[in-house]
């Protein structure tokens, strides 16, 4: 699996595999339950690829222009997911493929791993790269346990990859500002945090050669498993309702023009002495 | 009896908060049920931790061996599934931390557990259990039911349940598993423990920190808060999207992966509040927030929120301030 003998002699190829997901940006926006009370009303939001998936996927076209090999994007999603295909084609991914079907719909990240798993057993890989988890459900899941459908060791929330012949070096986010180092054997898994490099622009020669790239599509026919073990009745968990969390204190407002509210806040930081 | 499994954290010879805070919910489960508490120790000589959890689980299933001396997910997933097989607890916990993250799901997989992470809240129905989680950073929360099975397994958030001694004590009992592990685990090897450089700034001692977050949009605004910093006399601290851009350094970032903060003062600019930044600052005296969304979670932790678009408020404030000291002096 590992050719010693390009690059330098240094390095090998690495094949590696991105999954990404297509997800709605909320950090900003004012979110709206909709009527079936399981989901938020999506029409007036902005999808975009998954913030720590775009870091993994940055982590993958640097290790492809430093020692060679390539880079796959894959993803389960609706048809409009393409558009966040096409941006990692941009970035430097060398191809692309998209699970979509009915029946994947409302799948948890236990269905969605499987569905991945089910391509991505039948790639060449050395590499596997995903976000550490997903600004949507956050459920930090599908890393692991595709490691675990793949036989293959994995790390999460990883800040930091060094690649070596068979093994990487990596470092893992703990809590409070520390880290640790692990090794671990290739072919691996690592799911990124956000901050491991910082994701390149698309420049526009990258969107010209994106367009010509062709995007493979499969649907659950062409992934060997059935009905049952997707969408809901494939998941481990199910949405009952969705509601707007409790509110336990809330703020005092002030109010009024920007001068108004900078004389306000003045006042009372003033009145704790802090001024 | 049924059983609830409480996966001990442990790093670096200490007992981490995340411990207690599910002893403590688990305790309460096994309350309303027949079920019992087992706290799930693994490590190396650690009989010292084994002790203090008996004053909160009934039984401590201890696993010692040098090849657990540090966290190895691979190691745990091994030893883990064989006490669930052998014990069949209806609920296994862990944290939702770094080590829970790494080993809850592969865990589930391996034994077909159906897993709910991140949970705020776990509840048995008749149907099975329901757990409270949260999407979209926090600004929705979510009611979800597992598939129905013989044991659940779920990772809960930090500092989210209060640890409590339990009433009575249970006095439990400590009983000492052998570690079925022969070797190394050849796949994954720790090496060591690594703390990123110090920036030299320590926020910790700040008596009035400047927060920002997202909401600062450009490294070219930077300019104007360190202008307010100035004059207030504050040190500018962060959410963590300002690190993970590289406009200050990680020694700033507050937060679960970063520092755990307490100043007199807070001043929370474009910061949404999701739980892991909040975990670093609720603490502090005077907490007051700029965010352009209303519904922003910052807004159930600030003392007084100002619902405005901060590029208008800094400048203004920066004029009051320096009014105010003018008129001191």
């Amino acid at each position: 699996m590992f050719n010693t003998s390009k690059h330098n002699g240094e390095f090998s190829d690495l094949d590696v595999v991105v999954c990404v997901k297509h997800v709605p940006e909320t950090a900003e926006a004012e979110l709206r339950i909709d009527k079936t009370g399981k989901a938020i009303e999506k029409t007036s939001l902005v999808f975009d690829i998954n913030e720590w998936d775009d870091y993994a996927l940055e982590e993958a076209v640097r290790i492809r222009e430093k020692q060679g090999g390539t880079v796959t994007v894959i993803t389960v999603g609706a048809q409009d997911s393409e558009s966040t295909l096409r941006k990692c084609l941009a970035r430097g991914a060398d191809t692309a493929i998209r699970l979509t079907d009915p029946k994947f719909e409302n799948s948890d990240a236990y269905a969605i791993a499987k569905i991945l798993h089910s391509a991505i057993k039948n790639l060449h890989y050395d590499l596997i790269l995903l976000g550490a988890q997903a600004g949507d459900d956050g459920s930090a899941m599908v890393g692991p346990i595709l490691a675990e459908m793949l036989n293959i060791p994995h790390a999460t929330m990883t800040k930091k990859i060094e690649l070596n012949t068979g093994t990487a070096k990596v470092n893992r986010e703990l809590e409070g500002g520390l880290e640790e180092q692990l090794e671990i054997k290739l072919p691996a898994l690592f799911a990124v945090q956000t901050g491991i490099n910082e994701p390149r622009y698309v420049s526009i020669m990258g969107i010209r050669k994106a367009m010509q790239k062709e995007i493979k599509v499969m649907g659950l026919a062409d992934t060997g498993l059935t009905e049952a073990d997707v969408g809901p009745a494939g998941s481990w968990t199910t949405i009952e309702k969705l509601y707007v969390p409790p509110v336990e204190k809330q703020a005092e407002f002030l109010k009024g023009t920007p001068e108004e509210i900078a004389t306000k806040i003045a006042d009372i930081v003033k009145s704790r002495g802090l001024i | 009896m049924a059983k609830i499994f409480v996966l001990v954290e442990h790093r670096q010879g200490r007992l981490r908060d995340i411990t207690f805070e599910m002893l403590t919910k688990a305790n309460e489960l096994t309350e309303k049920t027949d079920a019992e508490t087992t706290a799930v120790l693994l490590g190396n000589n650690i009989v010292e931790h084994a002790k203090t959890l008996t004053e909160y689980a009934k039984t401590v299933l201890l696993v010692q061996d040098p090849k657990l001396e540090n966290f190895n997910s691979e190691a745990y997933r091994k030893i883990l599934a064989k006490l669930i097989t052998e014990h069949k607890p209806s609920l296994v916990m862990m944290g939702h931390t770094s080590y829970g993250i790494e080993l809850a799901p592969r865990l589930a997989t391996a034994l077909g557990t159906p897993l709910a992470t991140d949970c705020l809240d776990l509840t048995f129905e008749a149907d099975g259990l329901a757990v409270t989680r949260q999407m979209y950073g926090g600004k929705v929360n979510v009611k979800a039911m597992l598939r129905k099975a013989e044991t659940y397994m779920t990772t809960v958030r930090q500092a989210t349940f209060t640890a409590e001694k339990p009433a009575t004590p249970p006095n439990g009992q400590i009983a000492e598993v052998p570690s079925l592990l022969t070797e190394e685990i050849a796949e994954k090897r720790f090496l060591q423990y690594v703390l990123p450089p110090s920036g030299g700034v320590d926020i910790t001692a700040a008596e009035k920190l400047i927060g920002i977050g997202r909401g600062i949009k450009d490294q070219t605004n930077m300019s104007m808060i360190e202008e307010l910093a100035k004059t207030l006399g504050a040190v500018l601290a962060c959410s963590r999207p300002i690190v993970d851009k590289g406009w200050l350094p990680s020694d700033r970032q507050v937060g679960s992966s970063g520092k755990t903060v307490k100043p007199k003062l807070y001043l929370a600019l474009g910061i949404s509040g999701a739980f892991q930044h909040v975990l670093g600052m609720k603490s502090s005296d005077l907490i007051i927030a700029v965010n352009k969304d209303p519904k922003a979670p910052i807004f159930s932790f600030a003392d007084y929120g100002i619902v405005e678009d901060l590029f208008k408020i800094v400048p203004a404030l920066k004029g009051k301030i320096y009014e105010l000291k003018g008129q001191k002096a």
